[in-house]
């Protein structure tokens, strides 16, 4: 029986291994030994498909936290297998072609730790149903990602870019982390599942916006969405194998798998509406513009990519739209837009990925990937140009290719968006399909380039570090293996419809009955209608634009560097860091006093000041005890002993009046009834005194402090100040009844401990516990005490202590 | 009897505090010292004072004192004994290695 | 250390076994009067410290041949010792028990398991507070 949580758990498991096996088998490329992972998950879910496809899901719960209310539960259904199948299927890909682009001597083991680490988190974050969970698999991507960004830790550009990708998505993570608890507030669940079944009543809730809005933020932080997109491309700096699949199979559809699993919750609402279906619109517009101005492939392909995430978010807010409609023959219509959407996602994982691959090959073959050096590859490298091509012109959504398919259907939803009679789209709703033609003209004249730039047009040797070849079969194999995907994907959509995206479906909309009347037929050709009108004028004026590039790319040039987003984010990142500094110098001047003195003005000024302000002070004199004349003489005594050793011209005075402090209090022990501590506090006083006086001869007489006498006063105002509090505070807590008092429990120890001394009845029983680590305290100083002595660095061997 | 232990203890902290806040080491030490006296009082104080007899089951009879807070000085006197010892020899130790009992020499010694 | 003190020596020679003893009641008596592990310990350390003041170490070495380190370490052993001694019986960690014995010759008598937890805490105390005062003492 395939288990859900053995699939999240299994990466970890091995990832823990993997540099243990990496010693013992140095010879073999661990990642033989890591791809098996992959292909043994997608396996097991491959087998859960046809299930799936029929309406049933799969829920375990391991109880973790319950009085929280949070569990490890994990849940797969259609949507969670249509992720879980990208990442152990493309996973496993990556993998192999990883396997050729990495050489042994790269430090593989924390590469595949990391990218195993990641593979576990991912799973994670598809297969949780209790928020808190999910949220830690989130985060936990992000750190992985980061490592795997800066796996090539030796050069700067790669830690900026791990820091940035790092900062940005984990801001947004922690945003969502608030969003889940506003949720949570609301409905009283962790649990997704439960959450969509009783969110119903909660939409007017004060905490339903921002709760939308915080889990928003977190979601397009991970998938790039416009203006949080500019940390994938500098991500770009990790190694090929890691952007093909977290940046661009997986983890960046993370928020793309957020927004579908929240549509049920927060879907039907305007904000939800238009803040998805707009910021998806911004950036697949942006994205596709800027692509076309890159000269390095990859970040042309990282912002191809932040494009086409922008589709598919935007895809999913159009769907959210069936939501407001509920279930009818018409709001089936617009639920196609979220069809599309998951389409587009697998489509894009296919094409993207293989594409990522040949910049990769191209890269590691040749030793760049900037297009002012490269072209004419097609006659050296034939596989690669095949594979180049299939993917760019199914990024460009031309037929034969599944992105055709999925294309034609955006074009569609967002035609079909201006029907809507809701959040005043009659009016609005035009915007759509022209931001969705305008972008897509952008997308065909940068997968033009890719084509034109890399494989046609002249050979540039001369500006090659590496003769002009082809790389080898193993490298080849995934992009293979995805271009047929492409092309088969075209040729058989309903197979993926009626397996993979109908169970999908389903969980989107789980009202909306029948999944098979949310999946249409998809295909290739459906008459002349608007969709096809436009993909036909994308053709034509795409062509037009890349035959005109040089005449209208200085229009770039009208975008001032000093106004980018990437600006914004350096500026504030250094204004950040520089004012921190300052202030932290400010307070932090490495002088113990100034230390202490925060302490007491804190305590003075917070306890103090409650006082004062709440009034809460009223001293009952009335149960005081008698007072005796002796009594008297010993506080006089003690007063005088104290005041005196902040006068005390040498340390020897001062610390023998520390010993009468000590002794007049064993004496005040002994009128108080406590034997046992007069005689404890009688023989600790002998012996701290001795102790000090040992320790005199090491160290030098005190000197006059020459302290200004403006800091003595402050020191005396703070030390006055302190007693007083200190007075103010045992004074009010003196007469204190409202709770009862223990301590008739403890005059039972002769019946419970069987000892008559009940203070060593609670030392050595009630209480031995705290007895035991005072112990263990009491040895830990007294070891501390005989290395900082016995064990110290010889001269001469002083560096030993660094 | 309780007010007038409450105001020594007042004091005690007060000396505490200025010595605490001085720039020797030895000062610093004894500080902590009378801190710790003043807080043992204050523990035993705040149990009431003369409220019984000696907490001994067989030796007196009830009414008896709060036993609780006599066994959490006890605790208290001997920890405070050993960070005394603890202290007194690091402030020996960092004088023989750097040469200086003055807390503000201490500061930033390149000697981490 | 060497102090050449007759008067010293000859008084710290009695009284340094009054106070032993005088230790060692109040380590046994602190069940049911005043004493117990902690001061017990403490006035056991003080009689061997005033040794070490009155003679010189390596006399005292001699005549008291004891790493006052292992002392304090198998007190603490011994203490927590009989906390994980209760999980044996499936109490709790750190229950005591107590019971009552007819001994030949002591006549009737308690016998507890928080003895060996005190005698756990005053080796420790033993051990720790010499540790502190020899090691003091030996520097330079």
């Amino acid at each position: 029986m395939f288990s859900v949580t053995f699939a999240i758990i299994l990466p970890f498991i091995i990832a823990a291994l993997v540099p243990f096996i990496h010693r013992r088998f140095k010879f073999i490329h661990i990642g033989w030994l890591v791809m098996l992972v992959p292909i043994t998950l997608f396996v097991m879910l491959a087998r859960l498909i046809p299930s799936v496809a029929s309406g049933k899901t799969y829920i375990q719960t391991y109880s973790w936290i319950p009085t929280l209310n949070i569990n490890f539960t994990t849940y797969l259904d259609g949507l969670s297998m249509i992720l879980g199948l990208l990442i152990t299927g493309v996973g496993s890909l990556v993998i192999l072609y990883s396997i050729y682009y990495l050489s042994t001597k790269e430090s593989l083991q924390h590469f595949y730790c990391y990218l195993l680490l990641f593979m576990g988190a991912m799973l994670g974050v598809v297969f949780s149903d209790n928020l808190m969970v999910l949220y830690v698999f989130w985060e936990l991507t992000s750190v992985s990602s980061f490592l795997l960004i800066a796996f090539w830790n030796h050069r700067k550009a790669s830690r900026l870019g791990a820091q940035k990708a790092m900062l940005i998505t984990v801001s947004g993570g922690i945003a969502m982390l608030v969003g889940f608890i506003m949720l949570h507030t609301m409905t009283g669940s962790f649990s997704i599942r439960e959450i969509i079944t009783s969110i119903g009543d909660y939409t007017d809730h004060a905490l339903f916006v921002p709760a939308m809005i915080l889990v928003l933020l977190g979601a397009f932080t991970k998938s790039a969405q416009f203006p949080f997109h500019i940390w994938l491309p500098d991500a770009m700096e990790a190694p090929t194998p890691v952007s093909a699949y977290l940046h661009s199979a997986t983890m960046v559809k993370a928020g793309i798998y957020l927004v579908a699993r929240f549509t049920p919750v927060f879907g039907g609402d305007q904000i939800w509406f238009w803040t998805v279906s707009g910021v998806g619109m911004i950036t697949l517009f942006w994205g596709s513009f800027n692509a076309v101005r890159q000269t390095d492939l990859k970040a042309l392909l990282a912002y191809s990519t932040v494009s086409q995430l922008g589709l598919i978010m935007s895809l999913l807010g159009l769907g959210s739209i069936a939501l407001q409609y509920g279930y009818s023959a018409d709001s089936v219509l617009y639920t196609q837009a979220t069809f599309a959407a998951l389409f587009h996602l697998i489509n894009h994982s296919t094409f993207k990925g293989a594409l990522f691959m040949v910049v990769g090959i191209v890269d590691h073959e040749l030793g760049t990937r900037d297009i002012r050096r490269l072209g004419g590859l097609m006659t050296f490298m034939p596989i690669t140009f095949t594979v180049g091509v299939i993917g760019s012109l199914s990024m460009a959504g031309l037929p034969l290719f599944n992105g055709f398919l999925s294309k034609e259907m955006f074009f569609a939803a967002t035609v079909q968006i201006m029907n809507a009679d809701v959040f005043s789209l009659q009016s609005l709703g035009i915007i759509f399909p022209v931001i969705a033609w305008i972008a897509s003209v952008f997308t065909f004249v940068y997968c033009m380039i890719i084509i034109f730039k890399t494989f046609l047009g002249p050979v540039q040797p001369e500006k090659l570090d590496k003769p002009l070849h082809e790389a080898p079969m193993g490298m080849l194999i995934s992009p293979i293996i995805l271009s047929i995907l492409v092309v088969g994907i075209f040729f058989f959509p309903n197979l993926l419809g009626a397996y993979i995206l109908k169970p999908a479906m389903a969980s989107i909309y789980p009202m909306f009955g029948d999944p098979a009347n949310l999946t249409p037929s998809i295909h290739a050709w459906h008459g002349v209608k608007p969709e096809l009108l436009m993909t036909i004028g994308v053709v034509i004026v795409g062509t037009l634009l890349y035959r005109l590039l040089k005449k209208w790319k200085p229009v770039y040039g009208l975008l001032s560097s000093r106004y980018t987003f990437n600006a914004f984010y350096n500026n504030f990142l250094s204004f950040a860091a520089s004012k921190s500094t300052i202030v932290t110098n400010k307070y932090m001047t490495g002088l113990l006093r100034d230390y202490l003195v925060y302490i007491y003005l804190f305590f003075i000024l917070t306890v103090g000041g409650f006082f004062f302000y709440s009034g809460a002070f009223s001293p009952n004199f009335s149960t005081d005890a008698r007072i005796r004349v002796y009594e008297v003489i010993l506080v006089g005594v003690m007063a005088v002993a104290a005041v005196a050793m902040l006068f005390a011209k040498s340390r020897m005075t001062a610390t023998l009046l520390n010993g009468v402090l000590g002794y007049s209090i064993a004496i005040f022990f002994v009128i108080f009834r406590a034997p046992d501590l007069a005689l404890t506090q009688l023989v600790v006083e002998s012996i701290t005194t001795v102790l000090f006086l040992l320790a005199f001869s090491h160290l030098p007489d005190w000197k006059r402090e020459n302290i200004p006498s403006k800091t003595k006063i402050t020191n005396a105002v703070i030390s006055v100040g302190t007693g007083a509090v200190v007075v103010l505070v045992a004074l009010a807590v003196l007469n204190y009844d409202r709770f009862e008092s223990i301590s008739t429990f403890f005059e039972d120890a002769y019946e419970l401990a069987g000892g008559a001394n009940i203070v060593n009845a609670i030392l050595g029983d009630f209480r031995g516990f705290d007895t035991m680590l005072e112990v263990v305290v009491l040895f830990i100083a007294g070891l501390g005490v005989y290395t900082m002595i016995k064990l110290r660095a010889k001269k001469g061997d002083e560096n030993s202590e660094n | 009897m309780e007010t007038l232990i409450i105001l020594l203890i007042g004091i005690l902290v007060a000396v505490a505090t200025y010595l605490i806040l001085s720039r020797n080491i030895i000062r610093v030490i004894l500080g902590t010292a009378v801190l710790s006296h003043a807080v043992h009082l204050l523990i035993l104080t705040l149990g009431g004072l003369k409220t019984g007899n000696v907490p001994l089951l067989t030796e007196a009879d009830a009414p008896y004192t709060d036993a609780l807070p006599q066994a959490l000085i006890l605790t208290a006197i001997v920890i405070s004994f050993a960070v005394t010892a603890f202290i007194l020899v690091l402030a020996y130790r960092a004088y023989q290695d750097i040469g200086t009992d003055d807390l503000d020499a201490l500061r930033g010694t390149n000697d981490e | 250390m060497k102090i050449n003190d007759v008067i010293l020596r000859t008084v710290t020679k009695i009284v340094v076994f009054i106070i032993l003893t005088f230790g060692v009641y109040l380590f046994l008596s602190g069940h049911n009067t005043p004493g117990g592990g902690f001061i017990g310990g403490l006035v056991l350390a003080s009689a061997i410290v005033l040794l070490y003041l009155s003679h010189d170490i390596e006399t005292v070495q001699k005549s008291l041949p004891l790493d006052f380190k292992l002392v304090a370490a198998s007190g603490v052993l011994l203490a927590t010792g009989t906390g994980i001694g209760s999980l044996l019986f499936g109490a709790p960690f750190m229950s005591q028990t107590f019971a009552y014995f007819d001994l030949p010759v002591f006549g009737k008598t308690e016998l507890t398991t928080v003895t060996i937890f005190e005698a756990g805490v005053a080796l420790a105390v033993v051990g720790v507070v010499v540790t502190i005062i020899l090691s003091i003492s030996e520097d330079e």
